[in-house]
This record gives C-alpha cells, sequence and structure tokens, in this order.
C-alpha cells in the first residue's frame, strides 16, 4: 500500500464526516480531558511558579525572625491610651549576629512611619531602616545606582535607596538618582533605585493610587532622626503601638544548617520573650512545603486527567464497536475484494485515531484559551510549558491506538461470509 | 504463484481456469452436519460461460463462495489458474480474491460512502503495488457499462440496474480469472435483467470465463452450459443451444 495510508485516512476522514454529529459528541470526551490538562497544568505552573518567587525572594538560606502584635489582653484599658510594647530587639539581633554558629550575617530591620515626598508627590510607603547587608542577604537586584554602602552607616549620612514603584511614581520622568527626597521632615540624597519584587504592568501608576513601595535608608540614620523606638498611632483610635525591631534577617552559611539556626533562634527568643511577640519564617522550609503542594496539585491533576481522557477513550470505543456492527456489511464487501485484515484493521484503526486526535487538537486550543481567559479575567498567573500541548497530543493519539485496536480486532476477524449476509 | 501476466498469457480458451477435485463442504451445527458440496470434481475452462442452477439448498452459493475465495473446502482440492487455494491461509485468500476473482453480488453490495470512480476501484486499492493504470482502466470500465457520466455519483443516486452495473465493472476491474455472479439479476425488473444479461454476452464474446448462479431457466439458458446441482452433487451438465448460438 504505497501512499495507501495518506488514503485511508482520507477515506477514514469521510466516513467519519458521514455521521458529523456522532464523530464531534464522540471527541467531546477527549477534547475536555486534553484541555483539561493543559489549562490545569498552566494554572498550576503559574501558581507555584509566583510562590517560589515570592518564597524565594525571602532567601532560601535564611531565617526570618518577624514582630507579631501579640493577641490582645483581654482586659480593655477603657478611656485611657494605651501603648503595646511588643516584638524583637536590638539585642535580639546582637544575639542573632554574635552567638550562633552557621549565621554568616545577620540583618535588622525597622520599619518607619514616615512620609516620603518629592516637591509636590507624596506617598506613604515602607521606609525600612537596615543595614548594607541588606541587599546580600535578600538578593535583591538594584536596577540604578547603588545599594546603601559600609560608608553610609559610618557617616551616618542621609541618603535613601527607593524602591521601583516609589522612584516611578515620585519622579516619573527623569532618574531618581541625586534627587533630594524627603523623608518625614529630612532630606535624603536619593543614591539608588531597586527593581521591583514581582513583575509590575507596564503602564505607571496613577496620582494617588495605593501605591505600596519602599523606602531604604541606613539604620543609623533613622536611628539618628527617628529614634530607636518605632511608635504607631492608629488612626481613628488611641492605640499605640511600639517595635524596635520589625524584622531579623539571618543568613546561614549552608542550607543543611538552616533547620538547626531556625530551632536555636526560637528557644533564644523564647527565652528572652514573655510574649509569643515574633514568628521565625524558614523560606527554606515554605520551599519544600509548596514542593509538596504542588506534587499533590499534580497528582490530583493526573487523575482527574487520566479519568477524563479514560472515559473520553471508552467514549470512543464504544461508538466504534456501534460503527463496526453498524458497518459489517462493508466490511465483508472489502474482504470480498481482496482487503486482508491488516487493511481492516488500520481502517478503523485510522479513523479512531482521527477522531481521538482531532478531539485532541481541538482540546490543545481549547487548553491554550483557558489559561488566557483565567489571566484576564481572574488575574493570575499561568505559564504554559511547551511539552504539555505535545503530551496532550501525544496522549489523545495514543488513546485512539489503545481504545481502537479492540473495535479493529473485532471487524477484522469477521467471517467475509457471514459479514456479507449481515443486513 | 505465477505472476499476473503469466496467468493471464495461459488463460486461452479451453485452458482450465478453475479445478474441483473432490470438493466438500461440510456445515457443522451441533451434532448435525450438513453437506453442502459432496465430492464434487469439476473443471471451469478459460472462456467458457457457466449457469449454475439447482433448488434452493442445493449448495449453488456454498459453491460460489468456494470458488470466490471467501470459504475454503472442508476437504478436497481446488486450484486456480494452477494455483492450491485449499490450504492457502488467510491473507494469501484476500490476495487470490483481489487478484484473481470477480464478483457480483445479488444485492449489489456498493459501499455507500464512496462514489462510482471509487466503488470501481475498491479491489485494486488493496494491491500491494496497484497498477500505474488504475483510475483509466476504471474510467474505462465505467464507460464500458454505461456509466461515462455518473464517475461521480454515490450509489444512492443511482437505479438498481445502473448500481449492478458499477458492480461489474468493479469486478472486471481486476482483470479476474473468473467473474462470478451470484443471482446477478435476482433483484432486477425484466427488462433491467435482460440488460445486465446483455452486458454478461459482451463479456462473453471478448473471451472472459462467467460463472452466474440463478433459479430463473430463462437466465440459465443464456450461458453456454448449465451445471444443475442437487444435494451438493453434480445433477446435471446441458450444453446450451441458445447461449452457444448467439
Ligand atoms: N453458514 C451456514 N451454516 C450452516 N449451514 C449452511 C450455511 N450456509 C449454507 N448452509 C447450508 O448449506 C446448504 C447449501 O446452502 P446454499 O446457500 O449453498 O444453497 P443455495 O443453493 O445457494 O440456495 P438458494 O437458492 O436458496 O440461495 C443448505 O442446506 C444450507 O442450509
Ligand atoms: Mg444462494
Amino acid at each position: 500500500m504505497k501512499g495507501g495510508l495518506m488514503r485511508t485516512v482520507r477515506l477514514g476522514v469521510s466516513s467519519l464526516l458521514l455521521h458529523k454529529l456522532r464523530s464531534i459528541l464522540t471527541t467531546l470526551g477527549v477534547l475536555f480531558g486534553v484541555s483539561s490538562v493543559i489549562a490545569m497544568l498552566a494554572i498550576g505552573e503559574g501558581a507555584s511558579k509566583h510562590a517560589q518567587e515570592l518564597i524565594r525572594e525571602l532567601g532560601s538560606q535564611n531565617v526570618i525572625l518577624r514582630s507579631v502584635k501579640p493577641p490582645e489582653d483581654v482586659v480593655t484599658g477603657g478611656q485611657q491610651s494605651r501603648m503595646a510594647s511588643y516584638g524583637l530587639t536590638a539585642s535580639d539581633f546582637r544575639r542573632m549576629r554574635d552567638s550562633f554558629p552557621g549565621v554568616v550575617r545577620a540583618v535588622p530591620v525597622s520599619i518607619l512611619q514616615q512620609e516620603v515626598r518629592y516637591e509636590s508627590r507624596a506617598l506613604n510607603p515602607r521606609v525600612l531602616a537596615t543595614t548594607w547587608q541588606y541587599r546580600d542577604v535578600t538578593g535583591r537586584p538594584i536596577c540604578e545606582g547603588r545599594f546603601l554602602s559600609p560608608d553610609d552607616e559610618r557617616s551616618v549620612s542621609n541618603v535613601c535607596v527607593l524602591g521601583y514603584e516609589v522612584a516611578r511614581y515620585l519622579i516619573p520622568f527623569e532618574s531618581a538618582v541625586g534627587k533630594n527626597i524627603k523623608i518625614g521632615s529630612e532630606y535624603f540624597t536619593c543614591v539608588g533605585v531597586m527593581l521591583p519584587r514581582v513583575p509590575l504592568s507596564a503602564d505607571p501608576p496613577q496620582a494617588g493610587a495605593d501605591v505600596t513601595g519602599e523606602v531604604f535608608i541606613p539604620m543609623e540614620t533613622g536611628i539618628k532622626w527617628f529614634g530607636d523606638i518605632q511608635v504607631k498611632i492608629r488612626s481613628g483610635s488611641r492605640e499605640m503601638e511600639q517595635v524596635e525591631l520589625h524584622e531579623i534577617y539571618a543568613q546561614v552559611d549552608a542550607s543543611e544548617h538552616v533547620e538547626l539556626v531556625a530551632n536555636a533562634a526560637k528557644a533564644m527568643l523564647a527565652r528572652n520573650h514573655n510574649q509569643m511577640d515574633y514568628n521565625v519564617v524558614v523560606p527554606l522550609e515554605l520551599m519544600m512545603k509548596e514542593e509538596e503542594t504542588k506534587r499533590t496539585f499534580n497528582i490530583v491533576l493526573g487523575s482527574i486527567a487520566g479519568i477524563s481522557l479514560l472515559v473520553g477513550g471508552i467514549g470512543i470505543m464504544n461508538v466504534m464497536l456501534a460503527t463496526v456492527t453498524e458497518r459489517t456489511r462493508e466490511i465483508g464487501i472489502r474482504r470480498a475484494l481482496g482487503a486482508k485484515r491488516k487493511h481492516i484493521v488500520t481502517q478503523f484503526l485510522v479513523e479512531t485515531v482521527v477522531l481521538s486526535v482531532g478531539g485532541g487538537l481541538l482540546g490543545i486550543a481549547l487548553g491554550l484559551l483557558i489559561p488566557v481567559i483565567v489571566e484576564k479575567t481572574a488575574n493570575m498567573p499561568t505559564i504554559v510549558t511547551p511539552t504539555a500541548p505535545l503530551l496532550a497530543f501525544g496522549i489523545s493519539a495514543a488513546i485512539g491506538v489503545i481504545f481502537g485496536l479492540y473495535p479493529a480486532w473485532r471487524a477484522a476477524n469477521m467471517d467475509p461470509v457471514d459479514a456479507l449476509r449481515h443486513e | 504463484m505465477p505472476t499476473k501476466e503469466a496467468a493471464q498469457a495461459r488463460d486461452r480458451a479451453g485452458e482450465p481456469v478453475v479445478e474441483l477435485t473432490d470438493v466438500e463442504r461440510v456445515y457443522r451445527m451441533g451434532n448435525n452436519e450438513v453437506r453442502a458440496l459432496d465430492g464434487l470434481t469439476f473443471t471451469f475452462r478459460a472462456g467458457e460461460y457457466w449457469s449454475i442452477m439447482g433448488s434452493s439448498g442445493s449448495g449453488k452459493s456454498t459453491l460460489l463462495n468456494l470458488l470466490g475465495c471467501i470459504d475454503r473446502p472442508s476437504s478436497g482440492s481446488y486450484r486456480i489458474r494452477g494455483t492450491e487455494v485449499a490450504t492457502l491461509d488467510d491473507d494469501e485468500l484476500s490476495e487470490i480474491r483481489g487478484q484473481h476473482i470477480g464478483f457480483v453480488f445479488q444485492s449489489y453490495n456498493l459501499i455507500a460512502q464512496l462514489n462510482v470512480l471509487e466503488n470501481i476501484l475498491v479491489p485494486l486499492f488493496y494491491w500491494d503495488e496497484p497498477p500505474p493504470d488504475a483510475e483509466e482502466r476504471a474510467r474505462m470500465l465505467a464507460e464500458r457499462v454505461g456509466l461515462g457520466g455518473r464517475l461521480e455519483h454515490k450509489p444512492n443516486e443511482l437505479s438498481g440496474g445502473q448500481q449492478q452495473r458499477v458492480a461489474i465493472a468493479r469486478a472486471l476491474v481486476n482483470n479476474p480469472a473468473i467473474l462470478l455472479a451470484d443471482e446477478a439479476t435476482g433483484n432486477l425488473d425484466s427488462k433491467t435483467a435482460q440488460e445486465i444479461l446483455a452486458l454478461f454476452d459482451e463479456l462473453h464474446e471478448e473471451g472472459k470465463t462467467i460463472l452466474l448462479v440463478t433459479h430463473e431457466p430463462s437466465v440459465g439458458r443464456r450461458a453456454e452450459h448449465t451445471l444443475r446441482l442437487s444435494d451438493g452433487r453434480i445433477a446435471e451438465v446441458t450444453h446450451n443451444r441458445e447461449g452457444a448460438s448467439t
């Protein structure tokens, strides 16, 4: 059969077109199976990648201590104003830095409540007073200029580094480096701009929009101008909060030691704090948990996809068996005219493969469309890996072959005389 | 197996095309045995035109199925163009059918989704190496049976007589050693039947070997010779003036 396969495919397609509706309905199972595989993989991949990025930004070799407002006392203070004092302290930081084997460097962060202003534009971003090592610990990249330096600290200079969003908002059309930025009531020289944390949309933020961003200043400078205890007055209430350090980043020499350091830090904090006003975050653990979640997700996804493809395959097999019965006479005629068993097998197998691959291709189209819609409407990141459509295509072709074999075999093994006599 | 060309060269008038020796076909159903063919020995020669007659159940269809290689004898020998068929496997039988047999059925048996031209081409479709002039051949045959203008029509757009003409063209497309027809006119009105029979007469004139199974004596007499079966045996052989003279 030279070039015969092409003719067989054409023949198969024309047979399928005789029953258009039936053929389309038959492919639905495979269609939805394949499209759900692709769409779910894309959504899962996107969500997981996003989570991984957020975690990686925290640093996989870091242990992060955070101040947490402890649960409210049951007894309220009545009319009098209350001052809640909690959180990490400078001595916690020193202990982390000096007395933990395995901690390479430790970085304190305290977050100031200060207005940031350039000319007429003002914002209320997080102002982070920290040390020059912050960048080494978090690995966050600079987009322009430089980060804080040891010199800045030694000379307690009024310099700041702006987060990308803050720079874009305050000084939209020029480079922010070298500009004098007013933080609180002091002027700071901008020495650099950080890259954004998560990829941003292309449009510049609208004026007055809620721009969350960050501004970095040297720790000592922060203490000099704004004190070493941060008092936060909640608007609309009389409550005040007093926190010394909001975060401590401790970088560990090797991933294997992260857990050790984390446990030691917890023990140390438990000894020195009489309330649960802290929290220990281990990005590595989060990462592993995230991996675990992803694996579970993939298993669930795989099962759903497998079941729907199985159902699709059985649907195809069912219809093909009916077709074989319906076309018994045609099979008899072809056999009487010289068709061998393999010709009949090929003919019916080609039809099921055309059905399932047709369903698979439509499924791929739908499966590529769904992530786009999800991204647009639910604002969730999705990632279509090139292997997903290929995999789906391969699976749908395999389904055609697997579920087509039995009907084709049935067709080919009919006795030609009986088949001819069939009404 | 001899090549097709060699086989055709040997198909000179009078040479044996089909040789049956002690052929039996027994159907077993539980403890019952039906001897549909009971020790048949006969030779059909090139260029002969036979009708096969006999009462219902006498084994005509069984014989034709054997000759057409869609069935195998229970015992005995069956040679077609010198090749022993009785011992061939399924694939080899298919090969013989495609290469050497032309079959015309009572109920036309065209394939519904194929048009006239495609239907005529079906036997060549299964050749390992289809002849290069396949389509030309099919067109000529369609012309020959008077359907040259309807190549694109589907079977359900044709009358019964036209469908049977397509079936005859299809049976001829592989240049068969023998043309077998089982009640080929049974479904047709008498006028159309006459047209089909006239076509068989023409094919006979051209030297084709033809076997025609029929119930009707008038049809049977159109053939050169008549073989009458009874209970799976040869009851009578007649040579018809009518068939021989025209
Ligand atoms: N598949 C079968 N299974 C069992 N018995 C069969 C089978 N086919 C035919 N027979 C029997 O074999 C005998 C010959 O049948 P066959 O079909 O050859 O008769 P026929 O001469 O063609 O009859 P008709 O003129 O009615 O077509 C009958 O007795 C029939 O019952
Ligand atoms: Mg019969």
